[in-house]
């Protein structure tokens, strides 16, 4: 039934949205239990120091306050370090060098925010007048927050376990190869590259509700987790807080994460051991000041990067070298990001024979850094967008022209750092946003700018990422902790309807929508029939969780799974009871149907009879209820064109964005009105990040942007309308042929804007953000005489 | 402690609260109306828009004491008998909202902006203009925009028919 109103490709408006719009949506500090008590942190202010003393006597004396705990107690628990999921060796074989991170620092803090001490008291009110009352005293280390200084002979160190601040010194590709290809090059485009560190800001702050049960040693915790599984995995395993069974994580309805909910943070396992501690259950809510210092951040990467070009300007090999700012210490999958996300990708949609890359990564005062919306992929993307536009400019061709003159057109595609495209259309999308844009007339445009005052400036960005992550045994080969697959269950009940039950998990991504829209297709069953369960380890069985929009391509194909065993199992009943033979039943509209006759009987009487079990085919079972679990094949590769206008007041440095054309390639959409949004919300982060957003740190490790009266998070009237449009190469590795969509808009906008702005003013030596100020200061530099005017 | 008493969705409250309990902590605590979200810590976000007295207020910037006397409606009191009110419909509609942390704010926002303007339709520039103190970070803004567009349209059409 494909275009039908309520199944794969219709416009179906969300079923989630109800209790959003009507203030009844319950995100975790919306719950309350009796007898709950406040959690408060007790956080350093100072970026690097030895903690001397804890003096809490005051505190412990204030009204409501029910314990003041800090980290020797929690040593003394058992309670365990931090992890970090991803291990990643260096070229010369040694693993990476981890630092202890302990959930209170009791000793040496390594960042402004890092929690020293907790309060619990009775209201929160009370708990953060007794935390003001914490007597810590310091003594203050040097600090060191940029990474290139953290590699420098005599800066501060950060941990024993890792000489000169460095993590690990990696490297992927040949670099014989690459070497000769440079030796031999035409043209060579040198650049050196910053990608500014961002704050990801979901508008929920985390939260976290624990409850210790004593009478059968069991936790339960409300949190703020893009995948409750994984939590409940890591505080068992890892930070030995309970068995599994005895820990129940539910991530009820969460506002926003972009990656950073992924992991699991010390106050979330601080709250669940001090429940069972003081005997209280103990909730925490996150204040922004406290996210902007304790979130993970995102991006904080330099590069050097150089472009070889043969005499008829064919890419012929690329040379990196990146040192990427980790913080003060490994988040879970922090050491995967500069890596394995991000080098992967530096061949883009282009036929590039020979690349190398290295990857320093650092430890400097700073707050930890992991995946945020797109994760590797912004910075590989950015990298070698701003590479091609600023090659193109170099050689005097037409940038469009350039790409085309290097795209990969066969598939599949091996390219010289792990990934094998294995399908994709670059001509397609590249020509469909120049169509729309109107590439040609864009001379037209800036002549007329020109003439009210403004520089008018188009710039290009061609991008692939990798979704879907991936197959399980790759990601293990490479590194990774754990599997990367997902798990369903479909339970059809005995009248009919039907709970899907997934180890995805919806943080505004509509999953209880386009789920239900995948079995309203396969079932021809109407949506309000299906209901989609998730984000509670007691109802559902494990699964991964949502991130690295995976949740299409690997979190719906186990759906699909399920539902084809679902469906095989109720033919093989429907044709019992019809007294046909299987291969001629067929299920069409939510009726199972023997082909050639007028015999049929609706899926509910099926379900029915499952159940009933009065009359099942010999040796049967009762029930119709199946469970499955999806490994993909692959990574998918999402990809496109984005196309972005500006015009730059000359007088300010400010830059309007006049147009913005996406085409993406995302494979089959399940619902077209979601993945739009998708989109919108992707491009806003890759706009505000090349306009707006950096986290600015002093010399002294205090983080300047820590509010939003600081950070710029983009407003409704920084960004344009968007006009997007999409092209279709299926995906081959899953079974609907999908890809992902919710980090494109991130990964493939920051170099569009970069290039619009650098071709309007005629200089390339801009970095993000493009604030006007640095605008206005790079065309002073480039055009002394005009900007003195 | 201050007593403290108001018209909230219809209802009127009486409690006892901290003197420095604001108005939002009223709300989601003492009354345990927990639509209205806290986002930031400077009222910079808006997703703790409700309205008091008609107005649109940041309920993170104004103490319960003083919205004592006041009739405050709140994301649970906007729509009537069941019935979504016509920005709600839109919001929907339009795909305005992602995760709904601050959707909320943003609605009441909206309905105190169309308000404010006549009750007319809006242009996309005022729409935008006007959402300066309301931040996003799922949708763009894009269908916020379109959504907000659409409904003062919808209640501008509703106002002609009432004359």
């Amino acid at each position: 039934m494909a275009g039908s109103v309520e199944g794969i490709g219709a416009r179906v408006q969300r079923r989630e949205d109800k209790r959003f719009i009507t203030g009844k949506g319950r995100y975790t500090d919306d719950m309350a239990v009796a007898g709950m008590a406040h959690a408060v942190f007790v956080r350093s202010p100072h970026a690097h120091a030895r903690v001397v003393s804890i003096n809490a006597e005051a505190a412990r004396a204030m009204p409501g306050v029910i314990a003041v705990l800090s980290g020797q107690e929690l040593v003394a628990d058992g309670v365990g370090n931090l992890i970090c999921g991803w291990m990643i060796h260096s070229k010369d074989g040694s693993p990476m060098k981890m630092g202890a991170w302990r959930a209170l620092e009791s000793e040496h803090v390594r960042h402004v925010g890092q929690a020293v001490a907790v309060v619990i008291a009775e209201t929160r009110a009370q708990a953060r007048d007794a935390a003001d009352a914490v007597e810590v005293e310091y003594e203050p280390l040097p600090a060191v927050v940029d990474a290139l200084d953290a590699l420098k002979e005599g800066a501060p160190q950060l941990h024993e376990e890792a000489p000169g601040n460095l993590i690990y010194d990696w490297e992927i590709g040949d670099a014989a190869a690459t070497e000769a290809a440079f030796a031999s090059a035409a043209h060579v485009t040198r650049m050196e590259i910053r990608n500014n560190r961002l704050v990801p800001n979901p508008m929920e702050p985390r939260a976290a509700l624990a409850r210790y049960d004593e009478a059968d040693e069991h936790y339960t915790l409300w949190t703020t987790s893009q995948n409750p599984h994984v939590a409940r995995l890591v505080l068992s395993a890892f930070y030995n807080i309970a068995p599994e069974h005895k820990l129940r994580v539910i991530a009820p309805d969460v506002g926003g994460g972009f990656g950073s909910k992924i992991y699991i943070y010390p106050e979330e396992m601080v709250c669940l051991w001090a429940s069972k501690k003081t005997g209280v259950p103990v909730k925490w809510t996150c204040e922004r000041t406290e996210a902007f210092l304790t979130d993970a951040h995102g991006r904080d990467h330099y590069s050097e990067a150089e472009m070889a070009l043969d005499g008829e300007n064919r890419i012929t090999g690329l040379r990196v070298k990146t040192v990427a700012n980790l913080g003060a210490y490994m988040s879970l999958f922090s050491s995967s990001v500069p890596t394995y996300l991000y080098a992967t990708l530096l061949s883009g949609q282009y036929a590039i024979p020979a690349i190398h890359c290295n990857v320093k990564t650092v430890y400097t005062n700073t707050v930890p850094v992991d995946a945020y919306r797109g994760a590797g992929r912004p910075e590989a993307t950015y990298l070698l967008e701003r590479m091609m536009e600023t090659a193109a400019r170099e050689v005097g061709m037409d940038p469009a022209e350039f790409r085309r003159k290097n795209f990969i057109r066969s598939f599949p595609h091996q390219t010289p750092v792990i990934m094998c495209y294995d399908a994709g259309d670059y001509d397609a999308s590249l020509e469909a946003a120049l169509s729309a844009i109107d590439y040609a007339g864009f001379a037209g445009r800036k002549a007329e700018a020109a003439r009210r005052g403004k520089l008018r400036g188009i710039g290009l960005s061609c991008y692939i990422e990798a979704c879907g992550i991936a197959p399980s045994q790759a990601v293990g080969s490479l590194g990774a902790g754990v599997g990367l697959w997902e798990s369903a269950e479909v339970r059809v009940n005995p009248v009919g309807t039907i709970e899907v039950l997934t180890g995805s998990h919806s943080h505004g991504q509509g999953h209880e929508t386009t789920f239900a829209q995948l079995v309203a297709e396969r079932f021809g069953v109407g949506l309000d029939t299906v209901a989609i369960v998730h984000g509670d380890t007691d109802k559902v069985q494990f699964g991964m969780g949502t991130y690295g929009s995976r949740s299409g391509a690997v979190g719906m194909s186990a759906i699909v799974k399920a539902l084809d065993k679902v469906e095989a199992k109720a033919k093989r009943i429907a044709a019992h009871l019809l007294e046909a033979s299987e291969g001629d039943i067929a299920l069409e509209g939510g009726t199972f149907k023997v082909a050639g006759t007028d015999k049929e009987l609706p899926f509910f009487q099926v379900a029915l009879a499952a159940y009933t079990a009065h009359n099942l085919p010999a040796g049967m079972e009762p029930g119709l209820k199946e469970g499955a679990f999806y490994d993909p094949t692959n990574f998918t590769f999402p990809a496109g064109t984005y196309v972005c206008e500006v015009e730059v007041d000359p007088e300010t440095g400010k830059v309007e964005i006049v147009d913005f054309v996406a085409a993406d390639d995302f494979g089959t959409i399940i619902n077209p009105m979601i993945v739009e949004g998708q989109v919108h919300g992707g491009l806003t982060q890759g706009i505000g990040q090349a306009l707006l957003e950096n986290a600015s740190y002093d010399a002294d490790g205090q983080l300047l942007s820590a509010s939003y009266m600081d950070y710029t998070m983009p407003r409704a009237d920084d960004v344009p309308s968007y006009r997007l449009m999409t092209t279709v190469t299926a995906c081959p590795g899953n079974p609907l042929g999908m890809k992902g969509c919710g980090e494109a808009g991130a990964i493939g906008s920051p170099p569009a804007v970069m290039n619009a702005i650098t071709d309007a003013i005629g200089t390339n030596a801009l970095e993000m953000p493009a604030t006007p100020q640095a605008v206005w200061a790079a065309l002073k530099a480039a055009r002394p005489a005009q900007a003195a005017e | 402690m201050a007593e403290v008493s108001m018209v909230v969705n219809g209802r009127t409250v009486t409690r006892t609260v901290e003197d420095r309990t604001l108005l939002v902590e009223f709300l989601r605590e003492g009354l345990g109306l927990t639509g209205t979200h806290v986002g930031c810590d400077t009222s910079q976000c808006g997703a703790c828009v409700v309205h008091v007295d008609g107005k649109a207020v940041k309920s993170c910037t104004m103490l319960a004491a003083q919205a004592s006397g006041s009739d405050v409606t709140t994301i649970e009191g906007l729509a009537s008998g069941g019935e979504l009110h016509p920005v709600q419909a839109a919001f929907k509609e339009h795909h305005g909202l992602q995760c709904g942390f601050c959707t909320p704010g943003m609605i009441m926002a909206a309905v105190d902006m169309i308000a404010r303007h006549g009750g007319g339709a809006l242009d996309e520039a005022t729409i935008r203009a006007e959402l300066e103190g309301n931040i996003c970070r799922c949708t763009g803004y894009h269908n916020i925009v379109k959504a907000i567009a659409a409904a003062s349209e919808t209640m501008a059409g509703m106002k002609t028919a009432a004359e």
